[in-house]
């Protein structure tokens, strides 16, 4: 990232670039580190939810203010890694997290701009987005209507859970996987 | 890495994302097509993070008790004061109990009442749940020369289980009082009416005949009978429950979905004697 201002500079160490490439991969591998986690046997009441939840609040958080660090293929995986550990059709995840990053991506201008409650709002709009898409997907590839309790209870746990985690990830937007700081 | 020039490499980032996201709807097609290739994949990931999982195992459990630990030290003062109460209501049941015993037996010496036979028992374990002829029944285990015979009590810890309708050499079958060949007479606590207890296989036996102008009511104990001397009167069977289309059923006090040991009574009650006996009793007296 610093790379790419302009300046003279002398060639970073290789102590220094590896510092800066793990600034960058914190938040791919922090995101990762947590859906892992939240398949962990933990006995959380809807930890399944919770999973999705996470998800879907790192990817749009980064996509947001950090996107050189959340790029689309990892999101794929990443995506993939959860419908893996979950037991929703797979690729439904996937759908619903690269979908969640356009829509941050494409608002990003005017949402980095804002505060924290338009942010909170935009990302409630995305949660039951995204709570829809994953239930509308799902019923048409079980070919039955399942049960909108269950995608209500997703979308209103995501939203829930944003603030939170977003007060986390801010702190950790600004220390650790600063590229700046190394 | 291959150089491209700013506006193809711009043109590329902006395809990535529909790109993947056709790659998603493919994955979907995918696994709908092929619903074990994802279960094989779900299967390869969670054997290979199983190793992390046992090692998280620990702490979670560690914090889980912790948890646990908190809880009962929160409710402690609040199950402290519901012992008490319980305690107190409990002493004072108690009192009433020795007080009861000690005038009925006054008034038993009064009336010159001949107690009943002491009833003698032996306990048998359950081995085998084979109906046989019945459909509810149960088989113990017995040793040799162990006196049994037909018509027999079977109680468990908490209730009447049923009675001994056949004797082998080391092994007893017990008619459950669930089976629908089971007629037992039984008295209702409350009213003090009659009736009759009628198996249906079913796990709630059906309350009958009882007599006109008595309503068993829900929850009233239901013991059994001395009519007919098949038992003594007033061992406990089970309460009355209204079951669907408002039957009268009665709700077994013996555990009778998972018996271990059975307790075989004689209380010296001869009874009815099923026909099956007769004609042993014709075999042996036969020849002579």
């Amino acid at each position: 990232m610093s790379d790419r201002r302009p300046g003279i500079r002398p060639r970073a160490s290789l102590v220094r670039r590896l510092d800066i490439s793990a600034r960058l991969a914190v938040p791919v591998a922090s995101t990762a580190l947590l859906l892992l986690l939240l398949s962990a046997p933990l006995g959380l009441p809807g930890q399944a939810e919770l999973q999705v939840a996470v998800a879907l609040c790192c990817v749009f958080f980064w996509s947001l203010f950090r996107p050189g660090s959340m790029p689309p293929p990892t999101v794929f995986l990443l995506g993939l890694l959860g419908d893996l550990l979950g037991y929703a059709p797979p690729g439904v995840g996937v759908l619903s997290l690269l979908i969640v990053q356009g829509v941050a991506l494409r608002w990003r201008r005017q949402l980095v701009r804002q505060g924290f409650g338009v942010v909170w709002l935009a990302f409630l709009g995305i949660a039951f987005g995204a709570a829809a898409l994953a239930w509308i997907v799902t019923s048409l590839l079980e070919f039955r209507l399942l049960p909108p309790a269950a995608a209500m209870f997703q979308a209103v746990l995501t939203a829930g859970l944003y603030p939170p985690l977003a007060v986390l990830l801010t702190h950790a937007h600004q220390t650790v996987a600063e590229p700046d700081h190394a | 890495m291959i150089r491209l020039s700013i506006p193809v490499r711009q043109a590329l980032a902006r395809l990535t994302l529909p790109v993947l996201i056709a790659v998603a709807f493919g994955l979907m097609l995918l696994g709908k097509a092929d619903a074990l290739l994802a279960e094989r994949a779900r299967m390869a990931l969670a054997d290979a993070l199983s190793p992390i999982y046992s090692v998280l195992a620990e702490p979670v459990a560690h914090g889980r008790a912790a948890v646990a630990e908190l809880e009962t030290i929160i409710s402690i003062y609040r199950d402290n004061a519901q012992l008490r109460a319980e305690n107190e209501r409990l002493l004072h049941w108690r009192d009433v109990a020795l007080a009861l015993d000690a005038e009925n037996t006054r008034l038993k010496a009064n009336l010159h009442w001949i107690p009943g036979p002491r009833a003698s028992y032996v306990t048998a374990r359950v081995v085998a749940d084979a109906g046989g002829v019945y459909a509810r029944a149960v088989l113990l285990s017995l040793g040799p020369n162990h006196g049994i015979v037909k018509g027999k009590v079977a109680l468990d810890d908490r209730g009447l289980v049923g009675r001994v309708t056949e004797v082998g050499a080391r092994s007893a079958r017990v008619l459950l009082i669930t089976d629908l060949n089971s007629r037992i007479p039984v008295i209702l606590e409350h009213s003090r009416a009659h009736a009759m207890l009628v198996g249906t296989n079913g796990a709630r036996p059906r309350l009958m005949y009882w007599p006109q102008g008595v309503r068993p009511e829900e929850g009233e104990p239901v013991v059994t009978s001395a009519e007919a001397n098949l038992f003594p009167a007033g061992l406990p069977v089970g309460t009355v429950r209204y079951g669907a289309g408002h039957i009268a059923e009665v709700a077994p006090a013996a555990r009778l979905d998972r018996l271990e040991m059975v307790r075989v009574f004689d209380y010296g009650t001869g009874g009815v004697t099923a026909p099956e006996a007769a004609r042993q009793n014709l075999r042996i007296d036969g020849p002579r």
